[in-house]
């Protein structure tokens, strides 16, 4: 089974925001990027298929070069090869879908998995743009799968339930928290990770489908009303929601 | 901006309160720019064309379709395009929801065009469309332009206020599209409903815990108190990675991004990730026993105490002005 996992880099979820200096982008300094967290659902399942079925398991990303960070740390999991689609300049999604998709057309992988959504931009647009481009089935935001012959079933979160998917092999998937437990890569395959291939590709560049025009703060005022634990304390907390904020 | 497509969100031909709040954004749009604007739905009933009337819509299409009996997004989102060629349609406006949120960027992949998702905000400089969206699961906020003629937006839900405008009259129309077996390659062929629990992305209130209950046998004093409230539960990645509550409770960045009216952290620190998911609630009560605790920052009102005391007491407390 050929398996292809488009990942993504982004700041930690540590991460405190701030505005950089042309107002457009977060400030970069002292941020710590990280493997998109649901990226490593992705790659766990991947995996997992892998050493089930055989075949191999390649980690794509499109970004500059400190993308290969990133790639690493796919290949500590245990993602056999990787590929990094280098771009320097600005890019959007539809840059990042072309790509992966031209890639994708020319390995015809049996499956396609990536994270339900990268925890920067979270607009969780890449699979359906996959599926369009590639022209193959997809489910996403998925917590359970199971694959028999080339029948898929595909348990993916919507408001307020589940809902069951069917489809075939080859499609895309894309992964939610709770589809598995991600393995942490030990220092031995950290090391070996580093001895690994990165194919590296010149992404094709395209004009820009949207633009970021400005970057703020969200900015809200509390009351920080603050009381001990006291009878008289929960009772003027109680008053407070009911008669001033009027939410209960 | 001539020509606009709202997708009104139906569940077994009944639309949903989503579907409101896209009217009244594409009324918005008309208002502003003159277009015209067509609901669009799926197999629908046609009563739903007399509730959109009230929120300014004047046409209708209805695309009919056996194949459509099971949702595709796949197979959807062909028949949308389909419509759209027929119409010439240039603006799409679909909810920010689990169906809108794989539709929406299918269509901006067939119409060639740029798609913003989860829009809170849109307004206009001269003909430059300043469109608004959360970064970061709510720490920040961007401001988009879209440079293709053809444009697409995803409008995240509860935030887009509805409000009645009716329309004179609703023109009609049945849309067969022209679909295969090859677009419904992918297909949903049975749905669950989390019975009798509230989902925190709809609930208006929301009490979650966090590390601070110690064990995940401790939650029915949260369960009680979001039960006085007809609340949701929720939960902070600490206790959901602990195994205590499901992952669909847990609110943060890697998990759901809420705003209830008035949301209770009980023995939630405030991890950045955590505050990042809940921070636009329009009320935050917290209580902790540590008084430095940085939930506190961001609350209206904070409890500092044992939340084994407090909580079972705020419960009386609300249960007897509720009478």
């Amino acid at each position: 089974m050929n398996i292809l996992v488009a990942i993504s880099r982004v700041p930690d979820t540590t991460t405190k925001i701030l505005v950089g200096s042309n107002g457009r982008n977060i400030d970069t300094n002292n941020v710590k990027f990280i493997l998109n967290p649901y990226d490593e659902f992705a790659l766990e399942e991947a995996i997992q298929l892998k050493e089930k079925n055989g075949g191999k398991v390649i980690a794509i990303t499109v970004g500059p070069a400190q993308a290969q960070e990133t790639l690493r740390s796919a290949l500590a999991m245990g993602a056999d090869e990787a590929v990094h689609c280098k771009i320097e300049s600005e890019f959007d999604s539809n840059t990042v879908a072309v790509n992966i998709a031209d890639y994708a057309k020319r390995m015809n992988p049996d499956i396609i998995f990536m994270g339900k959504q990268s925890i920067d931009f979270d607009s969780l647009q890449l699979p359906s743009l996959l599926s369009e481009h590639l022209n193959l089935p997809l489910a996403t935001i998925v917590t359970k799968l199971t694959i028999e012959g080339t029948s898929v079933k595909a348990e993916r979160e919507i408001e307020g339930g589940k809902e069951l998917v069917e489809t075939s092999l080859p499609c895309i998937i894309s992964a939610q928290k709770g589809l598995n437990d991600p393995r942490y890569p030990k220092l031995p395959d950290i090391m070996k990770a580093k001895k690994k291939p990165i194919e590296e590709i010149e992404a094709t560049t395209s004009d820009l489908f949207v633009e970021v025009v400005g970057m703020e703060l969200p900015s809200k005022t509390r009351l920080n009303k603050m009381f001990g634990s006291e009878d008289a304390d929960i009772n003027e907390v109680v008053r407070l929601l009911h008669e001033e904020a009027k939410v209960i | 901006m001539k020509t606009i497509f709202a997708y009104l969100d139906s569940v077994n031909g009944t639309i949903k309160r989503t579907a409101f709040e896209i009217a009244t954004a594409a009324a918005k749009l008309k208002a502003e720019k003159g277009s015209e604007v067509f609901a669009i739905a799926v197999n629908a009933d046609n009563s739903i064309a007399e509730q959109v009337k009230e929120y300014g819509i004047e046409n209708f299409i209805n695309i009919k379709s056996d194949l459509l009996a099971k949702f595709s997004s796949q197979a959807t989102a062909e028949a949308i395009f389909q419509a759209a060629q027929e119409k010439g349609a240039d603006v799409f406006l679909f909810p920010a929801t689990s169906a809108g949120l794989e539709l929406a960027p299918r269509i901006s992949a067939k119409m060639k065009a740029g798609y913003i998702a989860d829009v809170i905000d849109f307004k206009f400089d001269g003909d430059t469309m300043l469109i608004k969206k959360p970064v970061y699961a709510g720490k920040a906020i961007i401001t988009n332009k879209i440079n293709t003629e053809v444009k697409v937006l995803s409008l995240r839900p509860n935030v887009f206020t509805a409000v009645k405008n009716p329309a004179g009259s609703v023109n009609f129309v049945d849309f067969t599209p022209n679909l295969n077996n090859e677009n419904v390659k992918a297909f949903v062929s049975n749905t669950f409903k989390n019975e009798g629990k509230l989902d925190v992305k709809e609930a208006d209130i929301i009490v979650s815990g966090g590390r601070g209950m110690k064990d995940a046998d401790q939650f029915g004093i949260i369960e009680d108190l979001a039960g006085t409230l007809g609340a949701a539960v929720g939960a902070s990645r600490a206790v959901v990675d602990a195994g205590w509550r499901p992952h669909g409770e847990q609110v943060g960045q890697t998990g759901k991004t809420v705003s209830p009216t008035l949301y209770i952290a009980c023995g939630i620190s405030g991890a950045i990730q955590h505050l990042a998911g809940m921070s636009t609630s329009k009320f935050i009560l917290a209580v902790n026993k540590d008084k430095d605790a940085p939930i506190f920052k961001v609350s209206d009102f904070g409890i500092v105490g044992d939340l084994f005391d407090v909580v079972p007491k705020l419960n009386e407390g609300i249960k007897k002005i509720k009478g």
